[in-house]
């Protein structure tokens, strides 16, 4: 006997994976329903909304890009609200950021697949900024790992570290395996991380996740003295915390006592589970930053910048003038606010470039003739030298901003 | 006299198909593991390096690498150098994901260590048939 009865489908849900909703659902259900057994799941839940990674064609390549497209033809339309990640370049500015003709025309086709499924070109792994900010408790299936520890730590709604084709799945089914952080069970710490060490910026921050994510690998840590009240906008120094553990570990939720909303939970510290504690930052410094003194790139924004963040860079900017290059990334609707607002013009005129759609990790940055790259962001600091190849200076938002008027890391 | 081995599995890509076994002892990756033209294992080191996979039932323990690995699966089945059936003991998403948009029939739960290369092997959704081959295994 095939041992698939683990898992229960509906009626309806054995209907879509034999293929009576055509095949494209089937499809999608056949991935869905695959991961679920692997992963051990009893029965599938709705989703409420999906962020699907693997956009950029740097990433895609033909392949990737002739799978979206046939499943597009095959009639693929996504059942719930569904968001991009970022693709490879600015849809609008591709030109002026150096992407190479060719690139562009596959990253459009790449966008018009996945538009054809009824995906909302928003092109942000900081969907929470545009808009979607699942209720707490709610299913989604999210697949960029900093939007995904946002999404579970920060805002208590449930996803797995989903890949690309199977958020696009979930989204085309509607329904995903209930594994993993969707159970309760799973949501329970497995580590608790006292950190004694003084945090104050997100810099700091983030040099902390870089080392928290390497201790707990894919565990679910619980914080304890962490700290925020340096810092008016805690969401945004959590969003760099969930991003660098992604990036150092692979940390899907984490929980930090007296801030996030699980932490309160009766049952989330199981006894006997083993204990760190964090008394310094600089191993995490150490591992974020070369020797590097000449800097071609200053990259802020990612996770994708908020408003308040592109405010306080234009406001650093105002009067001065920069040498390097410097790409302050955000989501196109969040770059359109900030248009309104005056501060794309501030920053342009410092010689700034308010990005839209992409990001450093994402983009083909060995076409942009960039060797070295500083940034306030554990994750970009991590990715730039394993993606691509890039030499890296990590520190504050404001040791970058000097390093883009001077051209030199101090 | 060949001898006929039945195990029934876990179905990750429902369908049939049959082939020579080739069978690795370790985990594949398939970004960079694999040349999606020639469906040749070009990992440095990897037991199979060299072997061709293509049109072959690829048994081995359970994928690695990158999640991009899904579309070099795809990719192999367009080129026409894709395994004809993928058996692993324990499935991941990776391989899981590739093997079911690339349309290539995959069973996992099964005790792989049975199965030689050289073996020829029918997947029938769950289920697996292998003809022991009665030659010396070939060098993989």
């Amino acid at each position: 006997m095939p041992r698939d009865n683990d898992l229960h489908l509906t009626d309806e849900e054995q209907a879509m994976l034999a293929g009576e909703a055509g095949p494209a659902v089937r499809k999608a259900m056949e991935i869905v329903t695959a991961l679920a057994k692997i992963y051990g799941a009893r029965h599938l839940v709705p989703v409420e909304s999906a962020q699907v990674a693997g956009v950029s064609y740097k990433n895609l390549g033909d392949a990737g890009l002739q799978f979206l497209q046939e499943w597009a033809d095959e009639g693929a339309r996504v059942r719930v609200p569904a968001f991009l990640n970022p693709a490879g370049m600015d849809l609008q500015r591709w030109r002026e950021l150096g992407i190479p003709e060719e690139f562009a025309r596959f990253q459009m086709a790449v966008i018009a697949a996945f538009t054809r499924m009824g995906i909302a070109p928003s092109l942000t792994c900081t969907p929470y900024y545009v808009g979607l900010r699942p209720a707490l408790g709610s299913h989604v299936a999210w697949s960029e790992s900093s939007a995904v520890s946002f999404a579970n730590s920060v805002l208590g709604a449930r996803t797995n570290r989903e890949g690309g084709p199977s958020a696009l799945a979930a989204a085309i089914a509607g329904r995903t395996g209930a594994y993993g952080l969707h159970l309760d069970e799973n949501r329970r710490a497995t580590h608790i991380i006292e950190v004694r060490a003084s945090v104050r910026s997100t810099a700091d921050i983030g040099a902390l996740g870089a080392l928290a994510g390497e201790l707990v690998r894919d565990g679910v840590p619980y914080f304890r003295g962490l700290d925020l009240r340096w810092t008016r906008r805690p969401e945004e120094a959590l969003k760099a915390l969930g991003a660098a553990m992604a990036a150092s570990g692979a940390v899907g939720l984490y929980h930090v006592e007296g801030i996030t909303p699980e932490a309160g939970l009766s049952d989330i510290l199981p006894a006997g589970i083993p204990r760190f504690t964090i008394h310094d930052l600089s191993a995490g410094y150490q591992k974020l930053n070369g020797p590097l003194e000449e800097v071609d790139l200053v990259s802020l924004g990612c996770p994708h910048a908020s408003l308040e963040e592109l405010d306080e860079i234009a406001r650093f900017l105002a009067g001065k003038q920069v040498r390097t290059r410097l790409w302050i990334t955000t989501a196109r609707q969040v770059r359109e606010e900030a248009e309104r607002a005056g501060i794309v013009a501030q920053i342009e005129a410092a010689g700034g470039q308010v990005v839209a759609d992409t990001c450093v990790i994402v983009a083909p940055m060995e076409l942009l003739s960039v060797r070295s790259l500083a940034t306030n962001s554990a994750k970009a600091a991590l990715y730039a030298r394993s993606h691509s190849g890039l030499e890296t200076r990590f520190g504050t938002t404001e040791q970058c901003l000097e390093a883009a008027l001077t051209g030199r890391w101090r | 006299m060949a001898q006929e081995l039945v195990f029934h599995g876990r179905i990750i890509k429902a369908g049939s198909a049959e082939g020579k076994a080739l069978v690795s002892p370790t985990p594949i990756s398939f970004l960079g593991g694999v040349d999606p033209d020639s469906g040749v294992i070009i990992e440095p080191g990897h037991p199979l390096e060299g072997t061709s996979a293509a049109g072959r039932i690829l048994v081995f323990p359970t994928g690695k690498g990158s999640t991009v690995g899904s579309y070099t699966i795809y990719r192999m089945a367009k080129n026409g150098t894709a395994p004809a059936g993928i058996i692993c003991a324990q499935s991941e998403t990776i391989v899981a994901v590739g093997a079911i948009i690339a349309g290539i029939p995959m069973v996992d739960r099964i005790p792989i260590e049975q199965i030689a290369t050289g073996d020829w092997v029918r997947i029938q959704d769950g289920t697996v048939y292998v003809r022991k081959s009665s030659a010396e295994p070939e060098k993989g």
